[in-house]
């Protein structure tokens, strides 16, 4: 008998606005969070913009300590943690905790406070051996991704497995997809799976100019992410994070719980050609799709809907566009794709887990968010990427994909709550 | 005057960038594709923020790719460097 | 157990401060030859913590790929070299597998700690652009599983899985899950290299580290002094196969096989309910069918302090009975070495297993009060193994624990 992992609860710390309803109006509505980075001062830098969290950890119930041992990417999966469980309804208590698990995906980890007390040990980098009568007593927390897992597990009490995956930007549809196999090999009947990051800070964006990746639209933040828009210019960075409460399909149906949508399929291919460089044809992503579709048993022209990887970078978008023709053929040009990150930036290793949190609400919803900024189309970007407006639209399958440096790609199919 | 010539941009790019086994740098490459050399964009990224570190020139992002060569990459950089009086 | 459901190690690569190969490695661990020493890479005087395992052998650097040389950490570099050994030990040309059946799991700890402290001193003393194209592909946890990737054309379903030191065994049971799905070859292990000013002041404030100044005496797991670990950096590569796969290139069960994992994580601080590492034990022999009684060694987390280690050795006890099993800790020789070191732990215990011999643990003269084990100590033991569990405990609370077995059960 297999195991599924059905989404019981949703969390979401995104740009724009916090909680699930938050980003859910800010995704219908077609508005956009990327702006002048407030976080840092960004003079002298080449991309000035991002997608920033208006986020005060207080207001969202983190204690003074809590605050303090954090960082903020810690913070962010604490908060959407806590949303998710109680969305979700479920008594933990009544779980027996080596049986609640834990898989959280970051891609940088605890960047912004390593590089906050790299700053005060170095006394602004004036000195390569570190003044260690600076650190502060959580310190080695931040030099430790995993500790973004830890977090989340003390939230929850869970003593069941517990990762913290790290596959650069396939990291969150990654770790939704580890938790979804945690219920389905019988290791946990209970995961809490997403990702989080917040890397708005100075090296991040220095090191994404250094290679030229981010958008230099500085004098229009508001408009600067526009995948598959001829106009793109590059990527716009984000933070933030989502946390989903998978539990295992009967079991979730037993206790009568809401279903927003089940994870059906999950696959990741790597290109194994270049760390940031994408061949044009979109091979291994179209791998991955058809791997997904065949482990949720359904065929290309059964997706209704597509959360693109969309990052707005040239070389990107062209490549999805030809890993979704190579796998879903002439369905490709009947479905409706689109990009969030149009809305929300690209969060690196956060966002595949937000945009899963974001086609689980699209298939309860009946409501397709849309790619905002896309004014001027591509020739060579030629599907529909449902601009501008967000669209009534019932899917009974939604797939969503992800495409990181190291060559990884990656394809999740969900499917409706109520399927029967 | 500031010359730069191709041995000072093999210098740059056995240091910036490394140098792959199957390549002889110091033979006869001026006429070789960077590609070919086993140098991608992020070298060239590499190469030209060490130029602009160096020299205290600025080139333009596309200046140079995988299809140019170290002959076109010296004189693009040298012109540059002279153009700015260095 | 059906022969299809696990993973057999047919190749095997170290870079450790006991060797940079496998064979060097552990004939040091026989001899008990430590690789702990001051630390050179950077001068550590202005710091209590004075001691390292580190990797000196100028081949190790010597044998990275030019081009790869500036465009990856240290950590990255290792596993480069270690990655070549296994490949080459498990005699396999992956060009001539299906591309979408291999692929490459390791665990990272800290990710490109000295490469990434460079480039931030950079931005913060030089400006912004002064940071290089490569911290964009050599800082992330990512970049070793990329970079190995890359180099072999390896393009299944590859990733990272940091648990700091519990994350070698967690990628060796993540090899297994996806030899069961779709892969025949997998990649697996780690390495990591935190000896960098930043990755050894990040360390001190745990608490954990041991301030001791004589190499012999700073890391006694067990032991009535035990005061604390010491930091070391390396790991170690192993090729998982699929067990049909092995077998049908004529590779047997290589050097051992998988027999059982299991993962858990302690309880919240301030919990009364105990640590995890009793029910991970038992939930890693109930998945490898063994009873306590056919476990003929433990390879230890063995932290070296006081209070984990007497937890440690009562959940040995409360599996196995006291001193119902031999016990023992090479890592001493080595240091800690996170994302590696429970991958060089596996590896110690797969030739454990090839040769019949327990190696010992160097250091402990006197176990501390409670700690009822029968820990291997002053020279190897020979016994006729079958079974070797691997023990592993993360920062936070990750616990994890493997069996390996000389061959895969024949019924």
């Amino acid at each position: 008998m297999s195991r599924t992992a059905v989404i019981t609860g949703i969390g979401v710390v995104a740009p724009g606005g916090v909680g699930r309803e938050n980003f859910w109006a800010l995704l219908t509505e077609g508005r956009t969070a990327t702006r002048s980075i407030s976080l840092f001062d960004a003079t002298g830098f080449r991309s000035r913009i991002a997608a920033e969290c208006d986020f005060d950890p207080a207001e969202h119930g983190l204690s003074p300590q809590e605050v303090r041992r954090m960082d903020r990417a810690a913070q962010f999966a604490v908060v959407g943690t806590r949303e998710a469980v109680l969305d979700s309804g479920i008594a933990l208590d009544r779980v027996p905790p080596h049986r609640i698990g834990v898989s959280i995906g970051s891609a940088v980890g605890c960047t912004m406070a390593l590089e906050r007390e790299y700053v005060v040990l170095s006394d602004g980098g004036q000195r390569w051996n570190l003044d260690h009568g600076y650190a502060v007593p959580h310190l080695y927390g931040h030099m430790v991704p995993s500790t973004l897992a830890v977090e989340v597990a003390w939230q929850v009490a869970a003593e069941g497995p517990v990762a913290l995956v790290s596959d650069g930007c396939t990291s969150g549809i990654d770790a939704v997809g580890h938790g979804a196999q945690l219920i389905a090999d019988g290791a946990a009947d209970v995961v809490l799976a997403g990702a989080t990051d917040a890397p708005l800070s100075p090296i991040t964006s220095a090191c994404f100019d250094a290679i030229r990746a981010t958008s230099p639209r500085n004098h229009d933040a508001e408009h600067a992410s526009r995948p598959f828009d001829a106009e793109r210019d590059g990527f716009v960075l984000g933070e933030g994070a989502a946390v989903l409460v998978l539990e295992e399909r009967g079991a979730a149906r037993a206790r009568g719980a809401r279903v927003y949508g089940e994870l059906l399929g999950f696959a990741s291919r790597s290109n194994a050609f270049h760390m940031t460089g994408l061949k044009p044809d979109g091979r291994e992503m179209a791998e991955a799709i058809t791997a997904a579709l065949a482990r949720a048993r359904r065929n290309p022209d059964d997706v209704g809907y597509v959360n693109a990887h969309g990052s707005g970078t040239k070389q990107n978008d062209r490549h999805e566009t030809a890993a979704f023709k190579r796998s879903l053929g002439d369905h490709a040009y009947r479905v409706p794709v689109s990009s969030i990150k149009s809305m929300v930036g690209h969060s690196l290793g956060a966002i595949g887990a937000i945009e899963v949190a974001a086609c689980a609400l699209a298939l309860d919803r009946e409501t397709v968010p849309p790619t905002a900024n896309l004014r001027t189309r591509d020739p060579e970007c030629d599907l529909d990427y449902v601009p501008l407006t967000a669209r009534e639209h019932r899917a009974d399958t939604v797939l969503s994909v992800a495409s990181g440096f190291g060559g990884f790609q990656s394809a999740m199919v969900l499917g409706r709550g109520d399927a029967a | 005057m500031t010359e730069f010539v191709l041995q000072d941009l093999k210098r740059l790019l056995k240091s910036c960038a490394g140098v792959d086994e199957a390549v002889d740098l110091d033979g006869p490459v001026a006429d070789t594709s960077f590609g070919d050399l086993g140098y991608d964009s992020l070298a060239l990224f590499e190469l030209l923020g060490r130029v602009r570190r160096e020299y205290g020139v600025d080139l333009p992002d596309d200046a140079l790719t995988e299809t140019s060569t170290p002959k076109v990459a010296v004189d693009v950089i040298g012109g540059r460097i002279a153009r700015s009086g260095g | 157990m059906l022969p299809d459901t696990t993973i057999a190690f047919t190749g095997l690569g170290v870079i450790a401060p006991t060797g940079s190969s496998l064979e060097e490695h552990w004939a040091s661990v026989l001899k008990g030859r430590s690789g702990i020493g001051p630390i050179t890479r950077f001068d550590p005087t202005p710091y209590p913590v004075r001691l390292a395992g580190q990797v000196t052998d100028p081949a190790v650097a010597e044998a990275v790929p030019g081009r790869l040389v500036p465009q990856t950490d240290w950590w990255t570099h290792m596993a480069l070299v270690a990655a070549q050994e296994a490949v080459r030990d498990a005699e396999v040309d992956p060009a001539a597998l299906p591309e979408y059946e291999m692929a490459v799991v390791t665990a990272s700890s800290s990710g490109g700690t000295e490469f990434g402290q460079r480039e931030i001193e950079r931005l913060w003393r030089d400006g912004p652009d002064h940071v290089g194209a490569y911290q964009s592909i050599a800082w992330f946890y990512a970049a070793t599983t990329g970079q190995l990737s890359i180099r072999y054309g390896m393009r299944g379903p590859c990733a990272v899985l940091a648990g700091e030191q519990a994350g070698g065994l967690d990628a060796l049971g993540h090899a297994r899950r996806l030899a069961r799905a779709d892969c025949r070859l997998v990649v697996t292990g780690g390495t990591d290299a935190s000896l960098s000013p930043y990755g050894l002041v990040a360390q001190l404030p745990t608490g954990l580290l041991s301030t001791v100044d004589d190499p012999d005496r700073a890391y006694l797991p067990f032991d009535v002094n035990a005061s604390g670990y010491l930091p070391g950096e390396g790991g170690a590569v192993l090729i998982a196969e699929e067990l049909g796969a092995a077998r049908a290139r004529g590779r047997a069960d290589g050097y051992g096989v998988l027999l059982g994992y299991a993962a858990g994580f302690d309880p919240p601080p301030g919990s009364t309910r105990p640590p995890a590492l009793e029910r991970v034990l038992g939930e890693a022999l109930r998945d490898a069918g063994l009873g306590p009684s056919e476990v003929d060694v433990v390879f230890a987390d063995a932290m070296g302090v006081p209070g984990p280690d007497l937890a440690e050795a009562r959940a040995i006890s409360a599996v196995f009975g006291p001193r119902g099993v031999p016990v023992t800790a090479p890592k001493t020789l080595t240091g800690r070495l996170y994302g590696g070191g429970a991958a060089l732990d596996a590896v110690t215990a797969l030739l454990a297993l090839r040769d019949g011999v327990v190696p010992h643990t160097v250091g402990p003269e006197r176990l501390a009060p409670g700690c009822d084990i029968d820990l291997v100590v002053d020279r190897p033991r020979e016994l006729p193994l079958r079974h070797a569990v691997v023990l592993a405990r993360g920062y936070g609370g990750f616990t994890s624990a493997v069996v390996l077995g000389r061959a895969a059960p024949t019924s």
